[in-house]
């Protein structure tokens, strides 16, 4: 026997509406089990995973500051996958990024100016897109492939920093550790309102999520990028570029990530150390598929991952159980969502074959 | 939409339940963890000590933890839940949570928070650590006598000082023994992975050590020395279950009694921010039975144990070179905590470049 998944002709509007429901309900479903075989409440345990963390004003904020550096790369990355290029590389955007950002507040720690800011913004930016337009080199010109080299070239950017702040940039005054000096408070991302941490991340994220869908939706430039991921050779008829669209692609999407993580750094951390990220680049992947490349859908999927973070530590610390469980249950949660996608567009055929003969042609 | 917000909280919060309802007489005493209660190393050592506290003063106090938190902004937010939770005292037990302890310190002045092994203290922040030191020189000193080669490998983790001071013990110990010494080492940047740390002890014995000491929390190193057969020292807690036949001893760190005093100051009210450094005299680390050596060779452990515990050695006393060939320690010279306390040079004896 063989199972095939064998593409629907048609995709159902009202199925691809209800899926996440349907997913967001087994996942209840299986979740409420698991969590009953461990000998807990179940209800209390799913409260404490979705409904608790959105109850109180804190953890909003933190569920922004959570959220932002990932919906932020998801959009850049939304761009590259929807036009056929693979980034696999955020992560490693995010860091240089970070780096190139933070020349200002370590290197000319001593200029304090409200123009350190935007500047840092913008040098992150540019750090992001200059570390992406590697790959887009590499692909456009010498037909690399880049889900290998934006991948690699993330280690090359975690051992540069790791480098960086045990090396030149370290904190004269902090006994030997490895971390730069803390930034001035020119340096650091305000919060966006009085009530909590949230800064600006997470407007810089919705900013970016509502121009990239306007620009999807409504520009040429969103055609040109839809034509040709769906097909080169249709779009080298409409006279668009693929070489070009490499470039695009793949500079928005690093000067996005490098955005990202000039804002986590500055907002969030504030200072370099040798790891300023759990993986954002790499959940981000996630977060653009959940959200299904649309930029809109992204921030949502961005802030419901951001939850089953949140929601991990709250049940741990309601119900006392180790981080384990938690973590099947996050899987657990993926894998519906994605599994119910999947199956909008395909269907499940079994193949039967009758065993004997194939064993006698020998079709292996 | 704030306003939204607070009305759809208050309404989420009117049809649960209070998932928070805690007995309120019960003091509660929370713990932070860098990796997982069981990994057989740093973290579980923590645990116990919690466990034991649980024992101790279980009818006044209850705990809690968070496991495997990532260092970072994360570590921030885990902190910030638990003294929201309404824990009165927490415990954060990396050295990476310091400058997320301090902010949310800084936040809730009417929690207490105490740190390990970090360097920066509140009114409401106090750091404990322990003086692992003193139990890397005397496996310097059985490694000295173990290795036929005269060559240990040691995994490290972060080229802090806490580390650098543990490879510098280790050295100093086992050329006190053999004065030509040396110790390979492997930089394996993390705390917690066990592939990378098996990774570096296959690399270290493949270039010819025939000891293995390590400075990061899994067993995963002592399993590869058990399987090329040569022996190795335990870290953070008693490894002996992953090398029966492997392990010389291991640094055991026992965090109980000192969270007992701590907690026990709590409830009276008389917690004050210090920072503490004690040692093998006060029971906050202790030597694993010294097992797979020679009789002559325990009864040499145990001499220096009994002597690092009575004041009259210290591990650190000239004299005493840095790896250049520089003097750092005169003659009977001892080194001060400030300098132990930010080290970053190596002495005599390393065969690696400090990373920095």
């Amino acid at each position: 026997m063989r199972i095939e998944l064998e593409r629907r002709p048609g995709v159902s509007k009202l199925f691809s509406i209800l899926s996440p429901f349907i997913a967001l309900g087994l996942t209840l479903i299986f979740g409420g089990i698991m969590f009953m075989m461990l000998g807990k409440d179940p209800v209390a345990a799913l409260y404490s995973f979705f409904i608790e963390p959105l109850t109180e004003i804190w953890s909003l904020h933190e569920l922004a500051i959570k959220a932002a550096p990932l919906i932020l790369i998801a959009v850049g990355l939304s761009v590259c996958y929807r036009s056929n290029n693979w980034n696999i590389g955020a992560e490693g955007q995010f860091i240089m990024g970070a780096i190139a950002g933070s020349i200002l507040p370590v290197v000319f720690y001593e200029w304090q100016s409200p123009l350190v800011l935007p500047l840092m913004m913008l040098l992150g930016m540019l750090g992001g897109a200059l570390f992406a337009g590697i790959p887009a080199f590499l692909k456009a010109h010498l037909n690399t492939n880049e889900i290998l080299t934006s991948l690699m070239l993330v280690y090359v950017a975690q051992l540069f920093l790791d480098w960086l702040v045990r090396g030149p940039w370290r904190n004269p005054g902090g006994m030997n550790f490895p971390e730069t000096r803390t930034f001035d408070a020119t340096a650091i991302l305000p919060e966006m309102i009085a009530s909590g941490r949230a800064h600006w991340g997470f407007g810089f994220a919705i900013i970016a999520a509502i121009l990239v869908w306007f620009m999807m939706r409504y520009t040429l430039k969103g055609f040109e990028i839809t034509v040709l991921g769906q097909s080169q050779r249709a779009g080298r008829f409409a006279g668009f570029s693929s070489r070009k669209m490499i470039w695009f692609s793949m500079l928005l999407s690093g000067a996005l990530a490098g955005l990202a993580g000039i804002a986590e750094v500055s907002g969030a951390i504030q200072q370099l150390r040798p790891v300023i990220s759990p993986g954002y680049g790499f959940t981000a992947i996630i977060v653009a598929f959940l959200g299904r490349l649309n930029p809109l859908g992204i921030v949502v999927a961005g802030l419901v991952l951001a939850l089953t973070y949140l929601g991990g530590e709250a049940v741990q610390v309601s119900l006392q159980i180790s981080d384990k469980p938690i973590r099947v249950f996050q899987g657990l949660l993926l894998f519906f969502v994605l599994s119910c996608d999947t199956l909008i567009h395909y269907k499940i055929r079994m193949m039967w074959y009758d065993l004997s003969e194939t064993a006698g042609k020998g079709t292996r | 939409m704030k306003k939204l917000l607070f009305a759809l909280a208050t309404t989420a919060a009117v049809i649960g339940f209070s998932a928070g309802a805690y007995a309120a007489d019960k003091a509660k005493v929370c713990f932070v963890y860098v990796g997982s209660k069981t990994d057989g190393g740093w973290t579980q050592a923590h645990d116990i000590g919690r466990l034991e506290l649980e024992k101790a003063l279980g009818d006044k106090i209850e705990t809690q933890f968070l496991e495997s938190v990532p260092e970072g902004p994360d570590a921030e937010r885990a902190i910030e839940r638990l003294a929201r939770s309404g824990c009165g005292l927490i415990y954060t037990t990396s050295f990476g949570f310091m400058d997320a302890t301090v902010k949310v310190a800084a936040k809730f002045p009417d929690v207490k928070f105490e740190h390990a092994t970090g360097y920066k203290t509140a009114p409401n922040l106090a750091t404990y650590n322990s003086r692992f030191y003193e139990g890397r020189y005397i496996q310097g000193q059985i490694a000295a006598k173990m290795s036929k080669k005269g060559v240990a490998g040691y995994i490290a983790s972060f080229p802090i000082p806490e580390v650098v001071m543990g490879i510098n013990a280790f050295v100093t110990g086992a050329r006190a023994i053999n004065p030509d010494f040396k110790i390979k080492v492997v930089w394996a940047n993390t705390w917690f992975d066990p592939g990378k740390e098996a990774d570096a002890a296959k690399a270290l014995i493949d270039q010819g050590v025939d000891v293995l000491t390590q400075h990061t929390d899994t067993t995963a190193p002592m399993q590869v020395a058990a399987e090329r057969g040569i022996k190795a020292f335990g870290q953070a807690s008693d490894m002996i279950k992953a090398g029966p036949e492997t392990q010389l001893t291991a640094i055991v760190d026992t965090w109980g009694a000192y969270y007992i005093k701590r907690t026990q100051l709590f409830l009276d009210g008389k917690w004050e921010t210090q920072s503490s450094w004690d040692g093998l005299k006060d029971g906050i680390l202790t030597m694993a039975p010294y097992t797979n050596m020679p009789d002559d060779v325990k009864a040499m452990a145990e001499e220096t144990q009994k002597k690092i515990e009575s004041g009259e050695l210290k591990p650190f006393t000239g004299p005493l070179k840095k790896q250049d060939g520089s003097e750092w320690l005169a003659a009977g010279a001892s080194s001060d905590d400030g300098t132990l306390l930010g080290m970053n040079f190596y002495v005599e004896g390393v065969d690696d470049k400090l990373p920095q």
